[in-house]
């Protein structure tokens, strides 16, 4: 095991390396000299010129930029937001529960439903309901999540005004966010309505992020479920004479849950894909929307730090899911 | 002559009838397949089956909705955009850049991805590691988003949108075909064309690729339709196609503000995007049991 694990994080430093470097060239590429950017329609002098780009060491050579780059993200220092001058790492973690906050309640939608609708399909093969559901999780697939966001407004929004269309809570609260999550903290400011509103603002959202994880996890329940049912073990619950719904849910599903939670974890890179067109429609102040804003507004260290900050987060957790499974299941490790 | 072609006819229907027999046993994928034909058929013939042109402007028509809504008349079936522009003439000529989309990134991300792998699967251990560590950088981000910074650097454009998309989804053919070539490469027959002298070139191409191909094709259709929703989604963010363009992702962006005025000028581009997805994906479920061996009831 230590040997697998030591193995795993071995192709992991590279990778990181890989990461950064691109990220490093993304600024270095993007058309357009970040310094004309930064002096914006006043313009600046030649002397003023040579000085910032010696500030920002644009005048080195390209390796020496990245030996000190990669230093510097190695410290925390991911350079400051051309717009709001702040610091790139302080503006993620800012904004970074927002978008944690949806993703968690868009995993909690697509577990609580898809779980229990691969289980039925499965245990009703061929039948109505398992093509009906299978249908339906297919459509939901294949869906334009910006489209499905856009007809829910209408639907839920417009015509029943039963939710609201942007933001995370109404403006009439106004509470200091003291730990960036939203629900959390207008359940603690005590004030009334507040935490309905702030649900109220999360559902629309939470539905949208979650339909493509909802269909992943429903059909690939289905698959591990009707391929656990054929084991022999499963023959053997059953001529003992257990019953099907004991069968079902604690013989099968837990085996068939090794393959479905890996895709649970796998699934947080198509999550903040999914992020940055929810956030954009909704106008959620998560990541994702930081994230589009800075690419129009060529903020180019805020993009190059979100891009790196990111894969990075993608890669922790593929790597905690690769060791997980490895624990769970010992067949891994051997290759 | 005559002989070569009774050879031909009586072997080449034969592998073809075969695959349609076990695809046709899945009602889905026909219906899909048959919504695909009908697509791929509007991409072609489309100039020809609209009723006005695409970016014609009727100025006393804007946002007439749709035939059966009140207001509606059989000039316009699917109502007008907020310029007056005919939304069904404008979603027929859309389906042609979609098409497009699809042909292109599948066409460069997978002749780039199965050649890559096919080296890598051959190559020295360092090398393949090498390659492979490449992929694992690019998997590393979220597709959107990469493509969304990739099109920045480029410009966006439909054409740029093409380039980023396929190579974010360059990877997963990459591995796909690795993975297979690795499997095969074990495999006896592989093992005799050595002995019998084949060349590297000849093993790679002509030996192992065409057993390697059936998880790839697969693949070939699962990325099309992604390729048609990201570029869609690219251009919806405004990084795609540009205005006036009647690509389905940037005629929802211009659409945006009218959603609670026009609901029309919102749904039918959405529904011509999923409409199609949705065909793209029943085919590729229906491809998959068709070409993979193991499922085939023998």
């Amino acid at each position: 095991m230590l040997k697998y694990l030591a193995a795993r994080l071995l192709t992991f430093v590279p990778t990181f390396i890989g990461v950064t470097l691109i990220s490093f060239a993304f600024i270095r590429v993007l058309p357009g000299d970040p310094i004309i950017v930064m002096a914006g329609e006043r313009g600046l002098s030649e002397e003023r010129y040579a000085e910032l780009s010696e500030q920002f060491g644009f005048d080195r050579p390209m390796y020496v930029q990245f030996w000190e780059y990669l230093t510097g993200v190695l410290h925390g220092d991911l350079g400051n937001s051309f717009v709001t001058k702040r610091p790139v790492w302080d503006e993620f973690f800012a904004l970074f529960p927002a978008t944690l906050e949806l993703s968690v309640c868009a995993m909690i939608f697509a577990i609580l439903l898809g779980l229990p609708a691969g289980v039925i399909a499965a245990v009703n093969r061929g039948k109505f309901f398992d093509r009906t559901l299978m249908s339906t999780a297919l459509v939901g697939y294949s869906m334009p999540i910006f489209w499905w966001a856009l007809l829910l407004i209408i639907v839920f929004s417009g015509n029943l005004g039963w939710t609201p269309v942007s933001g995370r809570i109404d403006l009439l609260y106004y509470f200091p966010d003291a730990s960036g999550f939203m629900l959390y903290d207008a359940l603690a400011s005590g004030q009334s309505g507040a935490f309905k509103s702030a649900v109220r603002h999360l559902i629309l959202p939470t539905i949208v992020l979650g339909t493509i994880p909802l269909a992943v996890i429903a059909r690939q329940t289905r698959s591990a479920m009707l391929e656990v049912l054929g084991e022999d073990y499963i023959r053997t619950a059953r001529a003992k004479g257990m019953s099907p719904g004991r069968i079902n849910g604690i013989h099968a599903l837990r085996n068939a849950l090794i393959p479905v939670v890996t895709v649970i974890g796998l699934s947080v890179g198509t999550l903040l894909a999914g992020a940055i067109l929810t956030e954009t429609i909704f106008s959620w102040p998560g990541i994702g929307k930081w994230m589009v804003d800075s690419i129009f507004r060529r903020d180019y260290p805020v993009v190059q730090g979100g891009l790196l900050l990111i894969a990075v987060m993608v890669m922790v957790v593929n790597l905690t899911v690769d060791v997980l499974y490895g624990i769970i299941n010992p067949k891994i490790r051997k290759r | 002559m005559g002989e070569v072609s009774i050879a031909e006819t009586s072997q080449r229907p034969g592998r073809l009838w075969e695959f349609w027999y076990y695809f046709r046993e899945n009602r889905g994928a026909v219906f899909g397949f048959y919504i695909f034909v009908a697509f791929a058929f509007c991409a072609a013939f489309g100039p020809w089956l609209a009723l006005y042109d695409p970016t014609e402007q009727f100025r006393n028509n804007t946002l007439q909705p749709p035939v059966w809504s009140e207001g509606g008349s059989w000039a316009f079936p699917l109502g007008t955009d907020p310029l007056g522009r005919d939304m069904l003439s404008r979603l027929v000529a859309g389906a042609r850049y979609s098409f497009f989309v699809g042909v292109v990134v599948v066409t460069i991300a997978a002749s780039g991805g199965i050649l890559i792998g096919l080296l890598s699967g051959f190559a020295p251990k360092w090398l393949d590691s090498i390659i492979m560590r490449i992929m694992d950088i690019i998997l590393a981000f979220p597709s959107l988003l990469l493509a969304l910074v990739l099109v920045a650097i480029l410009g966006p454009s439909l054409t740029n949108a093409m380039v980023a998309i396929a190579i974010v989804l360059q990877p997963h053919y990459v591995r796909l075909t690795r993975a297979s070539v690795l499997a095969e490469r074990q495999k006896d027959y592989v093992t005799s064309a050595r002995v019998v002298g084949a060349g590297l070139p000849r093993l790679m191409f002509i030996t192992v690729l065409p057993n390697c191909l059936a998880p790839i094709i697969v693949q070939g259709a699962l990325s099309f339709s992604t390729a048609i929703l990201d570029a869609a989604a690219l251009g919806f963010l405004g990084m795609g196609a540009q205005p006036p363009t009647p690509e389905w992702g940037t005629m929802l962006a211009e659409a945006r503000e009218f959603i609670l005025r026009a609901w029309w000028v919102v749904t039918f581009p959405g529904l011509a995007i999923l409409v199609t997805v949705l065909a793209i994906n029943l085919m590729g479920d229906g491809l998959r049991d068709a070409l993979d061996p193991k499922l085939k009831r023998s």
